[in-house]
């Protein structure tokens, strides 16, 4: 237990040496994207051969860097040297990079990038000899393209400390800003600089974040409460999981600095049901902070108190609205409410409650470390600070992305990203997941941030990314999110929930060929509809798909009705597929991949599909190298 | 009867009503499924209206009110996972094991479930049994997968 705040500095300098140590300390990413790639598998081998030799090495599991694609990642860092990534690791590789380091030598073979300065993405310098041991053709960071352009705010310290572990937290500056403001800051300086600095929700909404701490600090009523919306409910975006299993202590230390502008006790972290890790980790974490005495009855001795508790989701898209999250906390339905009165001032269980996303809170103690100017330096005129975006989808570099408000799509896309996956053509872009909207190459050049995104029929959202080629229908995309929203719709409204069911069905007859001309105006009628029927976030913005699709790819969906056809090639009944005879290099890969061998031929001679046998999945399609796989 | 388990999940969040949907997630683990009769005790102990309880266990989509499968096997039908293949997986799903969203296997060995997302988008497709998750799915690997599983099921029976 750490009873005052010079005993914390004390044990941040003693922390600091085991995360430096005077070996070789060895990390393993294992976040979710890393375990599923077999993390655990190299973390195992490393740790055997070490113990193997009898080297005296450390070895640790850290969370995710964000760079997914390459995973499982692998960190060396070596006393005085540079820290060396090392990417698409396996327990064969591991043994033989422990084996390597243990004469010497540093392999480059599968060296991904090498750090030289650990300030860039942690608090903290690290003294360096210069030297390079050979590591000298390996990229920097800087010069990685996917991270040149990144400024890490949020997910700052994440997959360079052990998520279970709070001294390497506290080793690399973490509770600073905790201490700074139980030392020399008022509630109302608090409020003031995080309003300067022009923090805006991370979690879609973009309210200012210090207004309505303002306002739940003047509202009348105890207990007050502090939120962490950690149900990224968004198909497509995971950088709150990723905080949330790679730096959880990051979102305690930033609920607190709230807890104490705002007069709050007690804490909830909202976390869905499809984060077990995410549960898991935090959990760890709120144990240890409450023995390091960093949560419970007095903080650091000072007699401010606040302790923080998880609650896990159960499976409902709309808990991620805040008015339908309280309600999921205090035992009911998660069913959205009126918002003539905020939560700010009746928030859970009546009280005044301030309720911000995991990514909103991961900001805080940066800000109050570095100052507000430093913040609203970053960013454009009216959203300030980075933003992180998950960007998947028919990209080649996948991972999370987190860059200063303002850039340009294109950006994102192409230079962090490196462009679309198999040189294929770029078609649209979804920003802000089923609440947002398709984007395609016209507005590429637009600058991403809160306001902008909206102005062109799309929101900011949570950050979810997916980008599609030409291979993808976006009318089955709209319907796509059409039926996510119909099931996830909790039926308060009748607009949201009888109005999505009927887009769903129009777009259902669009898909298989049953279309008629006025289904467009038929569709453009029911989205206003509902988005000006409903009563939360969810029904207002449940039309854009479908708006920003019908805005940006009208020919699409008239292709679908007056020609039959679906230019994708996606859509099952509105799609024959053929294999070009003088383009087919008799490979065989499509007749291997096919799931209904609805494919024959023979070594030399172009393959045939059967139209009785073809489902149309694409699968040949895909896995085809010449494209000889065409749409009639 | 009273089932001693649930009375003890209960006293554990002491009796507290706002606690609801954790005491049901704490009574689906213990059974796998929420029985009608834990439905029923709940209610009463914590004395709400039945009403509320059911509609929570209908509400969430997590909550299963019938016996479920040994393992739980979790499609992923994130928009990503979507569009790099999830129709193909389901269907292949539904040739090795002859189940949809929602169903048991007969031999209670495996329940299918399809999720919104679960936030592993770069490795899409992903499929997860028990928590474990594979990523980077075609139909070839769940076949390989199922497969494994049914190996495991064999070497066990073997082994008794």
């Amino acid at each position: 237990m750490i009873k005052s705040i010079e005993e914390l500095a004390e044990k941040r300098s003693s922390a600091k040496s085991e995360f430096y140590p005077k070996r070789v300390r060895i990390s393993v990413g294992m976040g979710t994207c890393g375990l599923a790639n077999g993390a655990g598998d190299v973390f195992e081998g490393i740790r055997d051969e070490v113990q193997k030799q009898g080297l005296d090495f450390v070895v640790r599991q850290v969370g995710c860097i964000g760079f997914c694609q390459m995973e499982p990642i692998v960190d060396v860092l070596a006393p005085r040297l540079p820290r060396v990534f090392y990417h698409h690791m396996s327990p064969e590789r591991g043994r033989e990079l422990v084996s390597g380091i243990s004469e010497g030598n540093f392999c480059t073979k599968w060296a991904l990038a090498r750090l030289d300065q650990d300030k860039l993405l942690v608090e903290l310098d690290r003294p360096l000899d210069g030297k390079l041991n050979g590591l000298a053709s390996v990229p920097t960071f800087e010069q990685l393209p996917f991270y040149k352009d990144q400024v890490k705010i949020a997910l700052r310290n994440c997959g360079f400390i052990d998520p279970h572990d709070i001294e390497e937290y506290l080793a690399a500056g973490g509770y600073s800003a905790l201490s700074k403001v139980l030392m020399e800051m008022g509630p109302e300086q608090i409020i003031d600089t995080i309003e300067k600095a022009g923090l805006r929700g991370r979690g879609g909404g973009g309210f200012v974040t210090g207004k309505k701490w303002r306002v739940c600090r003047q509202a009348p009523g105890y207990p007050k409460y502090i939120i962490c919306n950690g149900d990224e409910g968004d198909p497509g975006a995971f950088m709150d999981r990723s905080i949330m299993e790679s730096n959880p202590y990051v979102i305690l230390e930033g609920m607190t600095i709230g807890a104490y502008a705002i007069g709050a006790e007690q804490g909830y972290i909202y976390v869905r049901l499809e984060y077990p890790l995410a549960v898991e980790n935090l959990r760890s974490a709120i144990k240890q902070a409450r023995e390091y005495g960093l949560l419970g009855e007095s903080i650091l001795g000072t007699g401010f108190g606040f302790d923080v508790q998880v609650s896990r989701g159960a499976g409902a898209f709309v808990c991620g609205e805040e008015t339908a999250l309280i309600a999921s906390l205090a035992g009911y339905a998660g069913e959205p409410r009126t918002r003539n009165v905020y939560p700010a001032e009746k928030g859970l269980f009546g009280r005044p409650t301030v309720i911000n996303n995991v990514e909103t809170w991961a900001n805080v103690p940066v800000i109050i470390n570095k100052d507000w100017k430093w913040f609203a330096e970053i960013g454009n005129d009216k959203s300030k600070g980075t933003k992180v975006f998950s960007v998947v989808g028919k990209v080649r570099n996948t991972g999370l992305v987190e860059v200063p408000m303002g850039i340009t799509l294109r950006r994102i896309i192409y230079d962090i990203c490196g462009g679309i996956l198999n040189e294929r053509k770029f078609k649209g872009v979804q920003t802000g997941g089923p609440s947002g909207g398709c984007l395609p190459e016209s507005v590429l050049d637009l600058p991403v941030d809160f306001d902008r995104l909206t102005e062109a029929g799309s929101i900011m959202g949570s950050g979810g990314m997916i980008v599609m080629d030409d291979r993808i229908c976006v009318v089955e995309v709209a319907r796509y999110f059409m039926e996510f929203l119909t099931r996830e719709s909790c039926g308060k409204c009748t607009a949201c929930r009888e109005g999505l069911r009927q887009i769903l069905e129009v777009l259902e007859r669009i898909t298989s060929g049953k279309g008629v001309p006025e289904d467009i105006e038929l569709l453009e009628e029911l989205c206003l509809y509902v988005r000006d029927n409903s009563l939360c976030g969810l029904g207002k913005t449940a039309a854009n798909p479908v708006l920003s699709t019908l805005r940006y790819f009208r020919q699409e969906y008239m292709a679908h009705i007056e020609q039959q056809k679906c230019p994708a090639g996606v859509c099952r009944e509105l799609t024959t597929f053929r294999i070009a005879p003088e383009k087919c290099k008799a490979c065989g890969k499509c007749i291997k991949v096919c799931g209904v061998e609805a494919i024959t031929g023979k070594k030399k001679v172009p393959h045939l599909i059967s139209e009785d046998k073809c489902i149309q999945c694409g699968a040949c399609r895909e896995v085809c190298p010449f494209d000889a796989v065409i749409t009639v | 009867m009273a089932l001693k388990k649930v009375d003890k999940i209960i006293d554990k969040y002491q009796r507290d009503d706002s606690r609801l949907v954790m005491i049901l997630q704490d009574v689906q683990e213990e059974y796998n499924f929420v029985p009608t009769a834990a439905l029923e005790q709940v209610a009463e102990r914590l004395q709400i209206p039945l009403s509320r309880v059911y509609n929570i266990v209908t509400f969430y989509s997590s909550f299963s009110l019938e016996e479920r499968g040994k393992h739980l096997v979790i499609l992923c039908n994130g928009t990503t996972c979507h569009l790099r293949g999830f129709d193909n997986l389901r269907d292949e799903i539904d040739r090795q094991l002859g189940i949809r969203a929602g169903q048991t296997t007969k031999d209670k060995m495996f329940t299918l479930e399809v999720v919104a997302c679960l936030g592993a988008c770069a490795l899409a497709p992903v499929m997860a049994i028990d928590e474990k998750c594979y990523g980077n799915m075609t139909p070839e690997k769940v076949r390989t997968v199922f497969e494994s599983y049914r190996k495991m099921k064999k070497t066990k029976k073997s082994g008794k």
